[in-house]
């Protein structure tokens, strides 16, 4: 279970986070949904461990434990998976080369044996399969000349060769054709599963139709305005979010 | 990745000091008096059995060196250097020359172990790994102390051996192109090690022959107060093939010690000289003290038509590194290349780069230089391509990347480019970059820390020059790089 506490966060003295609560449960897809601006990055960023936020108040649990306390690998390995809305490229470092480091890594810090050549190779094959990313672009330098929506694709596949407990994608359908939306979709939907959790951050009600959440939160002013079923969606992409800006001018 | 792997294991099993081959061997020595005279010069020189040539030679030498001052254009700074403080010649008490390794003393063999080269076992293993075998001749203090798979290269007709030895068995090899590429007076430090110099390599690879086996020296320094003046010259004959590595240790010391070697390559019609380095002499401590002065002059002379010498250097020692390894592109058609990376850590000092003289028709260079600084230290690099007047569709690619490793330190590029020929082309790209923040935080998010992430970006912002290193050497450098690196982040 994931457990934001009246998360209180500040970049360069401005109040981003404000109170912000929200439980997700195992098994649970949540989505996040918000105007630009109101936060969703930063709350994601702040989750993964970034240094940049000066947090003032409120812990985030990972089954009890608060990884406000740990360094950002060893949120990693304890299972934190954040998929960026613009991936980092790395020069120089082949794709394969960066994944097989990642993953022994994690392996290493939570003890466990690390994986062969071989049987990294399979690992990276069959989830690149599913994800139709070609081989040769295993080969090449990690996202660097990589299409937008290539980049996306590689992240889903570092998550699922990764295997986190809990998942945040961030903006993860910006970038993507209509094809690559439903491939992506499929790779996030098959990795599923009773012990795993997600938190999805979106614009459109589009990806939520491939992805169908449990739960979907609006989130502006800092704090998770209005939570609500998959309908709560629905709502949105016809409405706008024109009921809480107003609230925030109030 | 393994190498990553590797890289992170060796870093772990460095604990306090960084520097692995701080050790100090305890052997008797064989040294001359401090200081330096014609008198020293004598002594030298009987000592090495030197002919009558070779001591005239260094006289004269002395003689010019005494008027000359040392150069104070490099972007480097040290206490003044004090030429009477020094022991000239220091060599491990041995009552011949060695004729096999069993004549070696323990305590060599037991030191080059330590620094993963165990020239007995290379030899042992001769005829089981023929694919992967590499000719050492170990270098410690002033005195070559082994030659390995000297047979086997002899029968191929390669002449691998020590300067003094090459002095007095082949002179006439020895006399005809000694100085011919850097000459006597050249530079200061240049002509010193003309005067002075005790030992060093000497190959010769004849007509048409592929040398049959990378060739290597290891330079150990063990002396305190000792310079090590080595003298390399390498000789391709037409249309032959060479590749050579050189490496480099010594102890930690609080004192600095100099190092002034000179280097000649020369490479006739069609040859092609492959010439890598990898430096790792003792940087000195956090705070500077101590350390090896690192002023070296390596020149390659591309004599010959359509020959090739290629300079691959990976530098992460030193206090003070003065080094610019050059080619003279004299036969037409003929090529350079250096390739390069410098890492300066601590209060490390690099001025390094290359020279390309183009002279000849039709002649081609290239020149890739990474440098990484980190900690306070200052990293220089400073290159010169010239075009000569006949020296008509002269090309070059120049590429020079810094990268900056927190914000005390400095990258530097001074590129000069003279072309007295119009159809001359020059292309030169320099980058400065910064590891971004959000590059090692997107790493750490996938569970790398941040030295591990550090050493992977490094990797990769080296990767082109990594891979003209030859194979052995390749995960070495990778290692030694995260080594040096230690620290530098956080
Ligand atoms: N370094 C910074 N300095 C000042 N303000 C910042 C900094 N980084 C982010 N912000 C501000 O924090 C606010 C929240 O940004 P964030 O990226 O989290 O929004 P978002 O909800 O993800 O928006 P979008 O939907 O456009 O992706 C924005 O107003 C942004 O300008
Ligand atoms: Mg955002």
């Amino acid at each position: 279970m994931i457990e934001i506490k009246n998360l209180v966060a500040e970049i360069e003295g401005k109040r981003i986070l404000d109170g912000l609560n929200l439980t997700i449960h195992d098994g649970e897809v949540a989505a996040i949904m918000g105007p630009n601006g109101s936060g969703k990055s930063t709350l994601s960023y702040i989750i993964a461990g970034k240094e940049d936020y000066e947090i003032l108040d409120g812990e985030v649990l990972l089954d009890g434990e608060n990884v406000l306390e740990m360094e950002p690998s060893e949120r990693a390995a304890a299972g934190v998976f954040l998929a960026f809305q613009y991936p980092l490229e790395i020069p120089g470092v082949a794709t394969m080369t960066f994944l097989k480091a990642a993953l022994n890594a994690q392996r290493r810090a939570r003890e466990e044996t690390e994986l062969t050549t071989p049987e990294f190779m399979k690992a990276v094959q069959d989830a690149a399969g599913k994800l139709e990313i070609p081989r040769d672009m295993l080969k090449r330098a990690l996202n660097v000349g990589f299409s937008g929506g290539e980049k996306k694709r590689m992240e889903i596949l570092q998550m699922a060769l990764l295997e986190p407990r809990f998942c945040i994608l961030d903006e993860t359908d910006s970038g993507l054709d209509i094809d690559a939306l439903r491939v992506v979709s499929e790779g996030v939907n098959a990795l599923r599963a009773p012990n795993r959790s997600f938190l999805v951050i979106t614009h459109y009600q589009r990806l939520l139709q491939y992805i169908v959440p449990d739960t979907v939160h609006v989130m502006a002013n800092g704090k998770i305005m209005r939570s609500g079923g998959k309908e709560l969606a629905e709502e949105l992409e016809a409405n706008g979010y024109a009921d809480y800006k107003a609230q925030e001018a109030a | 990745m393994p190498a990553v792997q590797e890289t992170i294991d060796r870093v772990k099993a460095i604990d306090v000091d960084q520097y692995k081959y701080g050790f100090e061997t305890i052997l008797e020595v064989d040294k001359a008096p401090k200081g330096l005279s014609e008198d020293i010069i004598r002594f030298i020189s009987a000592k090495k059995g030197e002919p009558a040539w070779m001591l005239d030679w260094r006289l004269d030498a002395y003689k010019r060196w005494q008027t000359m001052q040392e150069p104070n254009w490099a972007r480097v700074s040290y206490d003044k250097i004090d030429y009477n403080d020094i022991y000239y010649y220091a060599a491990p008490k041995l009552n011949a020359a060695p004729k096999s390794l069993d004549e070696v003393d323990p305590e060599i063999l037991k030191a080059y172990e330590k620094l993963g080269i165990p020239l007995r076992e290379q030899e042992i293993l001769a005829g089981v790994e023929p694919t992967n075998r590499v000719a050492v001749d170990a270098v410690f203090d002033s005195v070559s102390v082994a030659t390995t798979f000297k047979k086997e290269l002899a029968e191929a007709g390669v002449i691998f051996c020590s300067i003094s030895e090459a002095i007095r068995e082949h002179p006439e090899l020895v006399r005809k192109y000694l100085g011919t590429v850097v000459p006597v007076t050249d530079n200061f430090f240049a002509t010193l090690n003309a005067a002075v110099f005790t030992d060093g390599t000497f190959v010769y690879v004849p007509k048409g022959v592929r040398c049959p086996m990378e060739l290597s020296t290891y330079f150990r320094i063990n002396e305190k107060n000792t310079g090590q003046f080595e003298r390399t010259l390498i000789i391709a004959d037409e249309g032959s093939y060479v590749s050579y590595l050189e490496g480099c240790t010594a102890p930690q010391r609080d004192e600095n010690q100099l190092h002034a070697a000179v280097v000649e390559l020369i490479a006739l019609d069609d040859a092609e000289i492959k010439y890598s380095t990898v430096q790792n002499w003792y940087p000195g401590d956090a705070n500077g003290k101590g350390g090896i002065y690192n002023f070296v002059t390596k020149r390659g002379d591309c004599r010959g038509k359509n020959s090739v010498i290629t300079w691959t250097q990976v530098e992460t020692g030193s206090a003070i590194t003065w080094k610019y390894p050059s080619c003279i592109l004299r036969g037409d058609g003929s090529r350079g290349e250096f390739y390069s990376i410098a890492v300066s850590n601590g209060m490390q000092q690099v001025d390094s780069g290359t020279k390309m003289i183009h002279l000849g028709k039709n002649t081609t260079s290239r020149i890739i230089s990474k440098g990484i600084s980190a900690g306070r230290s200052q990293n220089t690099y400073r290159g010169l391509v010239s075009a000569h007047r006949k020296a008509s569709g002269a090309r070059n690619f120049t590429n020079c990347d810094s990268l900056l490793i927190g914000n005390q330190c400095g990258a530097h590029t001074v590129p000069y480019i003279e072309s007295k020929n119009a159809s001359a082309v020059f292309e030169h790209e320099a980058t400065t970059s910064k590891i971004s923040e959000d590059q090692l935080f997107y790493c750490m998010q996938r569970g790398l820390d941040e030295e591990e992430a550090t050493a992977l970006i490094v990797n990769g912002f080296v990767k082109d020059v990594i891979q003209k290193l030859p194979m052995e050497f390749a995960v070495e450098a990778q290692k030694l790089i995260a080594i040096s690196l230690e620290g530098s982040v956080g």
